[in-house]
């Protein structure tokens, strides 16, 4: 099955590429947007049927490797 | 002491570290695949910069768990030195070796230039022939040379006397707290953005950064 995890940094962690963003945003006239923050997103596709398993397996990855917990959180998502 | 330089695929510094190691203690560094996992005789280990594998996920991520590492945390777990120089300082923090994380620069410039660095303690392996309070001369090459940890860290690592380096003048990359560098709790892991190996003979136009050779060479 797969499983995304979306691993963004945390509140509080200057985000300067989503600072970019928004200035960009900003220069195209969208004069809407208060804020923005970039993130990953990496799709799993896992050898496994079981969704607590698979979700256990991603966030044991994520811990792992995919998301550095100094900087970022993440959430997976098991589909 | 003896030494060796760690190579990852994507690792780009490691001789201009080889010339400075050997130009202060005489002897050629042992050069060592990131897949070797034997690091017995060595005193010092040292990851140079780069940008190991092609700097994908974070800065030195991947390095970070590659097969050498083991190794390396168990050379660290038995006393032994250790420097990273940039993508190697990120590659440490990956690693949980040393705290913290380098963030994207703060401008999100790349930054190639000179600057200037204040020795924070000069009674380490590593920087004894500086002066406490001495500024010095580096070169920084990084786009992600942001020092980041949360502000407990940033006051314990204050309070442990565990900063090593900090910028003097601007605070380009805008690292928390000015923080160039940092040490392991036993003063024997250091790592830093900066190059001091970019400045260790006339010929490149200066020697700021011999000091720290010299020193690791007489330890």
């Amino acid at each position: 099955m797969k499983a995304t995890v979306t691993v963004m940094l945390k509140t509080g962690v200057l985000d300067p590429q989503g600072k970019a963003i928004a200035h960009a945003l900003g220069t195209l006239g969208f004069d809407n947007v208060n804020d923005v923050r970039a993130g990953k997103v990496i799709e799993l596709d896992l050898n496994e049927t079981d969704p607590a398993k698979a979700r256990a397996e991603a966030e044991d990855m994520a811990r792992k490797l995919l998301a550095n917990g100094v900087i970022e959180s993440f959430r997976v998502e098991v589909a | 002491m003896k030494a060796g330089i760690v190579v990852f695929p994507g690792i780009n510094r490691e001789r201009d570290m080889a010339i400075a190691l050997e130009q202060s203690s005489g002897e050629k560094p042992r050069m060592i695949w990131h897949k070797e996992t034997d690091l017995s005789g060595l005193d010092l280990v040292v990851i140079p910069g780069g940008f190991s594998f092609g700097d994908y996920l974070r800065c030195g991520a991947m390095a970070a768990r590659s097969p050498v590492m083991a190794a390396i945390h168990a050379h660290a777990t038995r006393g032994g030195y250790i420097l990273g120089v940039c993508n190697g300082f990120q590659i440490l923090t990956e690693a949980g070796l040393l705290p913290g994380a380098l963030l994207r620069n703060a401008a999100l410039r790349f930054l190639s230039m000179d600057c200037q660095l204040t020795v924070e303690r000069a009674d380490t392996v590593f920087t004894k022939r500086y002066q406490k309070g001495q500024t010095f001369r580096s070169v920084m090459a990084h786009g992600d040379g942001n020092f980041f940890a949360d502000d407990a860290t940033l006051d314990r690592l204050e309070g442990e006397g565990l900063v090593a380096f900090r910028y003097a003048g601007e605070n380009l990359n805008g690292s928390a707290r000015a923080i160039a560098g940092v040490y392991s709790p036993n003063l024997r892991v250091l790592g830093l953005m900066p190059h001091p190996e970019d400045l260790v003979d006339p010929l490149m136009g200066g020697t700021d950064g011999k000091p720290l050779f010299d020193a690791l060479a007489a330890a």
